[in-house]
This record gives structure tokens, sequence and C-alpha cells, in this order.
């Protein structure tokens, strides 16, 4: 069990019952659970999509698309059954929110998929929990079992006469399957691939039904916006990125910890207020605002408001939520290279460019930062990255040349320094080694 | 379908709704490279070679995945374009083991194609390229990873075209890697489509690696002698001591009937051809044992016995038993032969199906056989009785991709659970030697269902079987040889009722049609004429025997008897293949022409070494009725063709030839220019000579004579003789047949060959044998699952 850590800044709405026993059933129905669901069961579906519509809800999973807007594209009739999917994959590297929201609070995530259920008039929803979160699916398990004991899931919900069910499944251990067409895949136990898209999951999705794919955080999400109403969870934020999000702090700072912050809130006051500024007294060298796919910004570059629209005009991304803060020890390439690693190792392989890509990077970055490098290489990984970015089957190629690019053109420098068969300089400073990244 | 209009490089192109927009681009002469998309297989997506920019869209966008839309504007010649392309091949280069020096498909690589198009010179990586040993999977196919561009052609193929399933992707990202399914080893139908499909060097055949360079060889487009599907196929040739060698016979040519398809045996199992055992000298017994001759002492010998016989005992005493695997034009002068030359109607051939009574039963009927394209795009299928899967390679193949591809539907009716069920949109499993009452009761005899009758076949699913099939327009029966005699009338009577419906009768091998259609019968002339009616033939031939001769069984039995007091056996063994007494002809001259000392071979008189259907020319008519050309690939020393030997004998008979092969017509107009066709393609010019008849037709050995004769003679096989000579198939038909005849049906003997044997010549494969033995190897260690 993580700890859970506060601020006076933070607004509770999708963490209001961490801490409060809310794994018990009624103890979730105490704290309001299950209430939003029974008001969905009385509204009309189109009713429950402009809600969430007009909550200005974007996706937490890393794209950031508008929620209600995607439950607006799945067909109201289909030959075949609509599903409803929920993203529990949670392997970006500085995100780990999902996973205090299935351990603190898996109710609302399963009452979050049956409102999205209603809403697109899906019977079955399905609950993809990333392999090594086992202690988390047990959690979920019972929280099923509990909800079906109470004849809150199966046949008539609520003597609503109608039906739906909620079923749990475990991934194998691969980032890649959090993305939504081969979490799909995986789900029907195959090869964790991406499907070629178009079509969309909202279209032909889980065994060829309509299907919709949300993260943990926004189906979290979804009852608060049911009781609370759109306007109120749009006033949380600025225009167009509604509510809250859960910020993942980490890295280089004295009080790292997950927050739940409103969009927008100021990155600088993120890390210096809210994160207790950076541990050890050091100076701030570089920020990930939104997990490890999103582009860097340097020290100078943190007077942001951390929302979607406010991240992309500063030319990065707010992600997956992940924000991991880097001190002026730690070296740039090594940091590339550890990121390298990681998306080299979850590549599913299925494309050249990503494939073959990630692995010269990683290679090339190794040995480059083991003092082999040459000043071509620092062009050749450019290069490479950004021959690679918009050019692959699915984002994670994306996802892996996105941070190389903006940390060659940011920290050029650093690169500099490691040629000549020079050792790395932040190693010979008696840097920390261990970088904060983990995969 | 509605056309859609988009512009490709500002060229306007149109084409129907639905076309993917790199087969868009390729029909306005407009290249966008691919790897891993493959017509007819699921899109991948995976390669990104095919990207282009698509106005409105941000990123450039992968054209084998992209439909095309109304107004869409596409450019495929930008910078941004080119780059992306140059990258794709640089990073796969970067790991890739260069070792295109030694590797089979240099020459014939697609990713040296695409470096010679679009990749840089020079290469950016200097760390250690990956790398994984090369593994054997069976006695076929090797697979030499670091060269494998990850296309997933070789898995889409086998799981989507073959219906096997036999390869897969393990791991994943740079680690992934193609595997069998079956630990390290495949368990497959071994036909080679991987090896053939992949782009690059990664598979290859335990048959062809490593002999040669592709540019070394000749290229020959020819027919399969294997099963009477009639694949068109391309012989690699190189010369050697011996002559020449078939070193690959593979698919380059996707334009035949069987497009993309080989089985094992048109792929590999042409090394018979090249079996130690091979004959290569006429052998004469002299005290009992056979002997080498020269081939004048061997023809001296033949023509005064033959003479002897037929002048002292007439040409009743005489038998004549030809062959399923020579051309049409070896075996229509084998029965003129025989009937203008021996003075007999005693001739007969391994019958592998009934297509005297498919003849009699279409009679006023001719267009209602089905060719090999129809099975593929017919909109449904009714199959009864046979396993194509292992006797009809091929036909399995339209089948299973026309239900694929064309949403067609199959109707299956066996005795045992075919793999083909898998396709079926409706199965019915009844009792053994059933099939003939199911003709019966679907020509309207309700009567017949009884026999049809088990736990899982009702009354009701029958009736309502039929009631589905009356409603199926443009229905292609195919029946195996269960379906005999009235069976057939039965079944064309139902097919009658039908609009649009065609047939299929199935036979065994590669020539099967062509011998039955060439008149090797007692009873009945080439086209089905029955002999008592020799009409037109009586004329040409200046006389045909009227009297029925003797089917083979009979043979057999006047051998015995002392009567028939000699027999000329022309590639058949019946002794090997039917298990007859070998002495039985022990009182007769026996003469065998063959390519091995076979079964029957040992007990003849005298074996001549004959040349096979790769050594010589002419046409194989396919168990559809498709006529399709025979190419040499080359010789072997010390063998002449069938058809030379024929002629010889009658020469030595003292026969005049003109009256046995039309020689001498044509004129010669080519002079000496533009001869130069190379790589398995038809040479248009000689074609159109042919075709003109500007050919000089001078000797007496030239098939082509006689198929100046069979187009004229017998009926349906009047086709276009430019397309047939240019390597088209030419579907004859039975129009303007003979009455046919119902014959004895215990007389069709089915081959019952599968996947890996193929009659005598199989046995001489080594391909064959070496995959019979490592399968045999498996199912004893594995139990393993029927598919
Ligand atoms: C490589 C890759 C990995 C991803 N991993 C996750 C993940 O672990 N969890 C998640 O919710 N979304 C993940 N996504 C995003 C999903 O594809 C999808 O956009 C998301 O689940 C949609 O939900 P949302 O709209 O609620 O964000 C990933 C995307 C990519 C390209
Ligand atoms: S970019 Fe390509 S190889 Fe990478 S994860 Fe996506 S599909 Fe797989
Ligand atoms: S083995 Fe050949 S066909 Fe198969 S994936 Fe590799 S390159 Fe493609
Ligand atoms: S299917 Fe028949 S004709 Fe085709 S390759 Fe195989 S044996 Fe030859
Ligand atoms: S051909 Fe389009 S991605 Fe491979």
């Amino acid at each position: 069990m993580a700890s859970l850590v506060s601020h006076p800044d933070e607004v509770k709405v999708v963490t209001k019952r961490f801490g409060k026993g809310a794994t018990s059933l009624d103890r979730y129905l105490e704290l309001d659970g299950y209430k939003a669901v029974q008001k969905a069961l009385g509204m009309q579906p189109d009713a429950v999509i402009n809600e969430v519509k007009n909550s200005a809800l974007r996706g937490r999973g890393g794209a950031g698309f508008n929620t209600g807007m995607k439950w607006s594209f799945v067909p109201k009739q289909s030959p075949k059954p609509k599903y409803v999917l929920c993203n529990g994959d949670e392997s970006e590297p500085g995100t780990c929110k999902d996973r205090l929201i299935l351990e603190h609070d898996p109710h609302s995530v399963i009452e979050g998929v049956m409102i999205a259920g209603l809403s697109v008039q899906a019977h079955v929803g399905y609950i993809y929990i990333r392999g090594e979160y086992r202690y988390l699916s047990e959690i979920m398990q019972k929280a099923i079992r509990d909800a079906y004991g109470r004849g809150f899931l199966g046949k008539n919900i609520f003597g609503s006469g109608y039906d739906f069910d909620v079923y749990w499944h475990g991934g194998a251990g691969a980032y890649e399957v959090g993305e939504e067409s081969a979490l799909m895949e995986s789900l029907e136990g195959k090869r964790g691939i991406p499907r070629i898209r178009p079509p969309f999951p909202a279209v032909i999705g889980l065994w060829g039904g309509p299907t919709i794919i949300n993260n943990v955080e926004t189906l979290a999400s979804v009852p608060h916006i049911i009781l609370g109403g759109a306007d109120w969870y749009a006033g949380l934020g600025p225009p167009k990125n509604g509510g809250t999000r859960l910020f993942c702090l980490s890295g280089h700072l004295n009080r790292p910890g997950v927050y739940e912050l409103p969009l927008g809130y100021n990155l600088r006051k993120m890390i210096y207020d809210v994160g207790g500024g950076i541990s050890n007294g050091r100076n701030l060298k570089a920020v990930v605002p939104g997990g490890s796919s999103t582009p860097v910004l340097t020290a100078e570059e943190i007077d942001v408001g951390m929302d979607f629209d406010s991240l992309a005009k500063a030319g990065s991304m707010l992600g997956s939520g992940g924000v991991v803060i880097l001190d002026d020890t730690t070296c740039m390439v090594k940091f590339a290279q550890r990121i390298m690693k990681f998306y080299q190792h979850e590549s599913c392989g299925w494309c050249i460019p990503c494939r073959e890509g990630t692995d010269w990077l990683k290679k090339t970055l190794t040995r480059f930062h083991a003092g082999g490098g040459t000043k071509k290489d620092i062009d050749n990984i450019q290069y490479l990255a950004e021959n690679m970015l918009g050019r692959t089957f699915c984002p994670l190629g994306d996802a892996a040349a996105m941070p190389t690019i903006s940390i060659v053109k940011k920290f050029r420098k650093e690169f500099e320094d490691h040629l000549e068969g020079r050792p790395c300089p932040f190693e010979k400073a008696g840097a920390v080694r261990e970088l904060p990244v983990m995969a | 379908m509605a056309e859609v209009n988009i512009t490709v490089d500002g060229k306007k192109v149109t084409a129907p709704a639905g076309t993917l927009l790199i087969e868009a681009c390729k029909g306005a002469g407009i290249e966008v490279p691919s790897f891993c998309y493959y017509p007819n297989l699921s899109l991948q997506g995976a390669c990104r070679m095919c990207l282009v920019k698509i106005e409105k869209m941000p990123k450039l966008q992968t054209a084998c995945t992209t439909v095309i839309s109304e107004g869409m504007s596409v450019t495929t010649d930008t910078e941004e374009v080119h780059q992306a392309r140059k990258s794709m091949v640089e990073m796969l280069l970067g790991n890739h083991p260069l070792d295109c020096p030694v590797c089979d498909a240099g020459g014939e690589c697609e990713l040296q194609d695409m470096t010679f198009s679009y990749g840089a010179a020079e290469s950016k990586y200097i760390d250690a390229k990956n790398h994984k040993e090369e593994q054997q999977w069976s006695p076929v196919v090797y697979f030499d990873r670091p060269r494998c561009i990850l296309c997933y052609r070789c898995v889409r193929v086998c799981g989507e075209g073959m219906d096997v399933w036999a390869l897969g992707v393990q791991n994943r990202g740079v680690s992934s890697i193609i595997a069998p399914n079956q630990d390290d080893h495949l368990e497959c139908e071994e036909c080679g489509m991987c090896i053939d499909i992949c782009p690059v060097g990664a598979l290859t055949s335990g048959a062809y690696r490593y002999k040669t360079r592709p540019w070394e060889m000749k290229h020959v487009g020819t027919t399969c002698t294997h099963c009477a599907d009639g694949c068109k196929t391309t012989l690699g040739v190189r010369r050697c001591d011996t002559g020449m060698e078939i070193v690959r016979g593979d698919n380059r040519d996707k334009s035949g009937i069987n497009g993309d398809f080989l089985c094992i045996k048109g792929r590999y199992a042409f090394d018979f051809a090249h079996h130690e055992e091979r004959l290569t000298q006429p052998l004469i017994r002299k005290d009992g044992r056979l002997t080498p001759a020269t081939w004048e002492e061997a023809f001296e010998l033949i023509g005064k016995r033959f003479a002897e016989v037929r002048g002292k005992h007439g040409g009743q005493a005489i038998g004549v038993v030809g062959s399923t695997r020579t051309t049409n034009e070896d075996n229509y002068l084998l029965q003129k032969f025989a009937r203008v030359v021996l003075g007999t109607n005693n001739i007969d051939h391994h019958r592998t199906a009934d297509f005297p009574a498919l003849a009699a039963a279409l009679s006023g009927k001719p267009e209602m056989t089905a060719s090999m394209r129809d099975v593929f795009h017919a909109p449904a299928m009714l199959l009864i009785g046979n396993n194509p899967t292992e006797q009809h390679p091929l036909l399995a193949w339209q089948m299973r991709n026309n239900v694929r591809l064309h949403r067609a539907r199959l109707y299956v009716v066996n005795s045992q659970p075919i793999k083909l069920r898998r396709q079926a949109a409706s199965f019915s499993q009844i009792p053994a030697g059933g099939e003939g009452k199911l003709a019966a009761f679907l020509a309207g005899d309700d009567s017949a269902v009884d026999a049809l009758l088990n736990e899982k076949t009702t009354r009701d699913s029958c009736i309502a079987l039929r009631e589905k099939l009356r409603g199926e327009a443009n229905l292609v029966i195919i029946f195996g040889s269960e379906i005999r005699g009235n069976n057939i009338t039965s079944v064309v009577k139902f097919a009658s009722a039908i609009p649009g419906a065609k047939v299929l009768c199935l036979a065994d091998y590669a020539n099967s049609r062509g011998a039955a259609d060439m008149g090797l019968y007692p009873d009945l002339l080439p086209g089905y004429h029955r002999v008592t009616d020799a009409g037109k033939f009586h004329e040409e031939w200046g006389g045909v025997p009227e009297a029925r001769g003797l089917t083979f069984p009979e043979m057999v039995e006047s051998a015995k008897a002392g009567a028939l007091r000699a027999c000329y056996l022309v590639g058949a063994n019946p002794i090997g293949r039917f298990g007859i007494d070998p002495y039985a002809f022990s009182h007769s001259f026996v003469v065998v022409q063959d390519m091995f000392l076979t079964e029957t071979a040992v007990m003849a008189d005298v074996v001549l070494p004959a040349a096979n259907a790769y050594e010589k020319s002419g046409t194989f008519t396919n168990t559809c009725g498709d006529l399709q050309l025979v190419k040499k690939a080359g010789e072997v020393t010390g063998t002449k063709s069938d058809f030379e030997m024929i002629v010889r004998i009658a020469d030595a008979m003292g026969f005049d030839l003109r009256k046995l092969v039309p020689f001498g017509r044509g004129a010669h107009f080519d002079m000496g220019q533009s001869r130069g066709a190379q790589s398995g393609e038809a040479d248009r010019h000689a074609v159109w000579l042919q075709a003109q008849g500007l050919e000089p037709q001078m000797s007496p050995f030239d098939p082509m004579a006689i198929l100046d004769e069979i187009q004229r003679l017998v009926p349906g096989y009047d086709v276009s003789r430019m397309n047939l000579l240019a390597g088209n198939e030419q579907h004859t038909t039975l129009a303007g047949s003979g009455t046919g005849a119902l014959q004895n049906p215990e007389l069709i003997v089915p081959a019952q060959d599968d996947l890996f044997s193929s009659g005598t010549l199989g046995r001489y494969s080594r391909t064959l044998n070496s995959v019979i033995e490592n399968h045999h190897k498996e199912s004893a260690e594995t139990d393993v699952a029927a598919d």
C-alpha cells in the first residue's frame, strides 16, 4: 500500500474516498457510492453522454480526447454487442495514479464503467488491469463480487430491468497493451499488437462490436460528474479542460506523491509548493510533464498551466499525468538512454520504424553515454527519432521519439560534453546513479 | 460498383469504391513500395514503406490500409515521402546481415530492389548487428532469422491462404521472430508457399538453397505433372553433364489458374527427373536378362515382333496401355497408332474418374463443365466426396480462398470429417459409400435418403440441404470418383435444374482427363465417340477397327489365356499399381516405355527410357478440362520422348509416317530473328507464327503436328491456339462429344494419393520421401491432430 500525501491546494474529487475504507461496499455506499449509476438509470442515454461531454472531461490515459464526444461515436444500432473497456494497464514511466484509484476506490471504477455502458446501451464491461498490479486485481475482483452480491451487477441491476455484467481481466506485462487497440487484442487472447485504425473501437472494437475504451481515472471521474453536474466539473478547470486530475509527482523532489489538482494548475507551483521543491538543495534542470513519452521542459519553461491545451502550446503534452522532476546532477544523455531502454524493451515490434528505430537509438545512446560517441552520432540520434515520429503503426514510436528529440534539441551541449571518449561528466561529479524513471 | 475519383501526383485516377489506395496507384502506373502488403492477404500496416501524403492529413498515411474516397488528393513523390521510404530501408538494413552474395534470394530480393530504388548508399549505424542462428524447420523449410524483415507474409499465407496456421510470431520488439507454432519444427503441408512469398532470403527451401544464383537459370513456364489440377509452374533449369538439371520449381508467373499457389509436389517433386535410377539406355531381354542395347536394335526388334503378331494373329492379339502423365499429343498418337498401325482397339489406361459417363450425361449441355477459375469465382459450391486438401491441393486452395475472399457458400457432403468442412457453410457427414445415393436423392429420388442417415444427418437436414442448393444460382458441383455411371447422370440432372450450375468431375493424375478425352478406351475414340460409329475418324485415318477392344483387366485375362501375344505399355505401371500377377504377361512380347525400371518394366522384353513431361512439349488437360501448355525444360541424355518412340516403332513396322503424323505442313517465315524470349515468358514471336500456321512442322517427331489434328478432330479442343501457346489455359468443353458410354464402374481405381504421394512417380522424389519419413517420425512422437 502506497502511503497518501496531501496538500491544501488539492481539490478532492476522484480521491475524495481515498483512505476512507471505500473498498468495502458498505463504506462506499455511505460515501454516496452507486448513487450516480442509479441516477443515470433514470436518464436518457443521450443525456448521460451530453452531461459528460459538457463537463469537458478529457481522457486521462494520455491523448486527452473529450470523453463524452468519444462515447457519442458509438452507433445507436449495432448488430453486434457493445462493450465498455476500462484501461488499467497503467505502465507509462512516471505514472502511478490508476493504481491508487484501484486500491482505494475500486467501486468508483465499476460505477464509471456501468454509467459508460448505460450511455451507449452496452451490457458488458471489462476492467483490464496491468499484469504487475496483482494485488490490485484481487481488490477489484472482490469489489466486483460484492457488487454482484447486492444485485448491483448482473441481471436487472437495481431493479431497473437493465442487465449489466462486469469482468476483470489481468494483463501479462506489456506497456504496449495499454494502447487501446492492442488492449483489445490482448483481452481477446491474442498477441498484444495494435490494430489498423480506422475503424476506431467506438465503431468496431472488441469482437467486432462497438467499444468504449477509457482510462481508469477517466471512468472514476464520471460518477462525480453525474452527481455534481457538468457545469460544476467543467468549472474546476480552464475552458475545455474540465475537472481535476491526479498528478504523479516524482523525481528529485522533497515531497513526491500523487496530488489531485485542478487542470491548469501552474507547474512551477506544483514543483516548489506542492512538491516541496527540489531535494538536497539542488537546482531544477528539466521536467517531464506528462509521463516519459512527453517532450521535456527546461527549468526556464515551467511557467505553464498544467492542462492539455497550455502544454500543447508549450510544445509538450499533459499525457498521463506523470510529472518527473530532474535536478542539475542528472545526466540528460543517460536519461535519454534510460527512456530508450524502456521503449526498446516495450516496443511490440510490429512495425519497422519503432522496432528497429528504438533498437538503434538504444544501442547508439548506450555507446554514446559510455564514451564511445562521435559528433555524427548526435545528428544520427536526432535523425532516427525524427524519422520515427509520425510514421509508426501506433503512437508508441512517437512516445519514444518525442522525448528524444526534445532532449537532443534542448540539451545538445550535454551530448557534446560526452564526446571524444570523455567519461560522463555527471558520474564523475558523483551524482546519483539511479535515475528517477524506472521501467 | 460505384467509381471513385482521386488524384495521384496530379494524375486523375478512377477506381471502384472500396479500392485500396495502393491498388489504385498501381492501376494508374504509380508505384508505391510495399513489403507487408500482399494482395488477397489481410492488411498489416507494418512495414510503413507505402507512406504517402494525403491532402489535409497532417501525417503521412499508409496507402495499403487507406480506402480511396471521392476527391482524395495524394502525392507520392514529395521529399517527405522519399525520406520516409529511405529511412525505413535504412532502419531495416541496420540489423540485416547483408549477406547478399551468398543468399538464395540475391537478384530476386525485394529488399535489394527497395534499397536500389529508395535506399541510401551509406550506413548510419556502427553498433553490432543482432544475430540469430539459422534453423531448419522441416526437410523443406529453412529459416535464416537475421534476413527476416518481419513482413508477416509467410504467417498469413500459411494461415489465411493454406488454412494450416503453422507459423506465428514470437517475442516482441526487436526480438520478434517468426517461428513454427509447433515447438521448433513444422507439422504442415510443406507447400513452400511461405518460402515463395518471402520477399527476402529468410525462408529458403531445402531443395534449392545454395544451389545456384537465380540468373544462372533458364526459366521455363510449364504445367505440373503430378495431380489433375494443372498448376502452372516455372522451372529454373541449369545445364549439367547429364543434359539439364531442374533446380527449382516456383511460381514467379502468377498468371496461371493457380495464381499464387503450388503444393509441395509442384514446387519440389520435379526431382524424380534426376533420380539415380533413371533409365538412360534401351534394355532388351537377352538370355532372360534385361541388357543394354542401342536404340536401333530396340526399335528394329519391336517393329519386327509387333508386325509379326499383327500379321499372324491380327490386331486383337496386341494390347496397349497408355498413361495419365503423358501429353495429349502422346496419348492421341498412341491410340491412333494402336488403331491405325497395330489395328486394334485394345487400348486402356488407369481410369480414376468416369469421364465417359460425364460426357454422356452432358450431351447437349456442353457448357456445364466448370473451369478451375470458375471454382475461385463461383458464388456457391457443393463438394461431394473426395478430400481435395489431400488429393486436389489447388482445388482446395481455390475453394478456401473463394470462401474467404468472396464469401462464397461451400456445402460439403462427405463420409469423413474432411478439412474443408472448416470453410463450409454446411457440412453433412454421410455413411461411407453413400455418395451415389446422395446424387440420386438430389436428383429427386426421395427413397435414396435412407442410405444417408446417421446420428448427425437426418432426413430433414438432407431435405433442407437440397432446398438450399436448389436456391443457389451458378452453383459449381464438384464430385470425386465416388460418383460414377448413373450417379453422374443424377448429378447432372440436378445441376441442370439450377440456373448457371456447372459440374466438375475429379480425376487423379496430371493428364487423366486428357487420356480420357484422347480416347484411351477400348470402345471410345477421341472425344468419346464410339468405335462403332467412327465417322470422321474413319475417313481421316483410312479405317478404324470396328469391334470394341479389350479393357485392361480383359487384356490380363487374354494374356493369361495366351491370346494376347504382345503388349505395349507407355508410361504405365499396372503391375505395381494394381497388384496384378507379374507372370500374367510371361507369354506375351512386352514393351515398356518408362523413366524407371518399375514393377511392370522388370518383366518386359524391351524397356525404352522415356523422357518425362518436363522434358518434352505438348499439352495437358486438367480435371476441369482446362487445356494448358507443357513446355520442354531440357533433356536428360539417353532418353526419348514417348512421341518420338511411338513414331519410330511405326516406322520400324514399315508404316507410312505421313499417315500417322501430319507433318510437313506450314511454311518457314521466321528469318531467325527475335527468338530471345527468356524468363519463362512465352516467346510472343514464335507464338504468333505457330498460331498462324507459319511455323513449319518439318519433323514427324513434332507434337505440334498432332496438336493440329487434335484441335481439328477432337470436339471442344478447337480453342485459341494463340492463347494456348502464350501460356494461358483454355477451357475445353464437351461440345460435340460423342455419346460416351456407361462404363463398368469397377474399372475406376482411385489413386489414393495424398499430399506427399504421387503414384509411381512420387516414389522417386527425394523431397517427398524425406517429408514422408519426417512426418512418420513426428506422428510417432506426438499425436498429430487431423487438421
Ligand atoms: C503505447 C501506449 C500505451 C498506452 N498505455 C495506456 C495505459 O496504460 N493506460 C491508459 O489508460 N491509456 C494508455 N494509452 C492510451 C490509450 O490508447 C487510450 O487512448 C486510452 O486508454 C483512452 O482512454 P481515455 O480517453 O480515457 O484517456 C496508451 C497509448 C499508447 C500509444
Ligand atoms: S509503433 Fe509499431 S512496433 Fe512500436 S509498439 Fe506501435 S506497432 Fe508496435
Ligand atoms: S520470413 Fe520472410 S515472409 Fe516471413 S516475415 Fe520474414 S521476411 Fe516476411
Ligand atoms: S496442386 Fe496438383 S498440379 Fe498443383 S502443384 Fe500440386 S500436384 Fe501440381
Ligand atoms: S505496405 Fe503498407 S505498411 Fe507495409
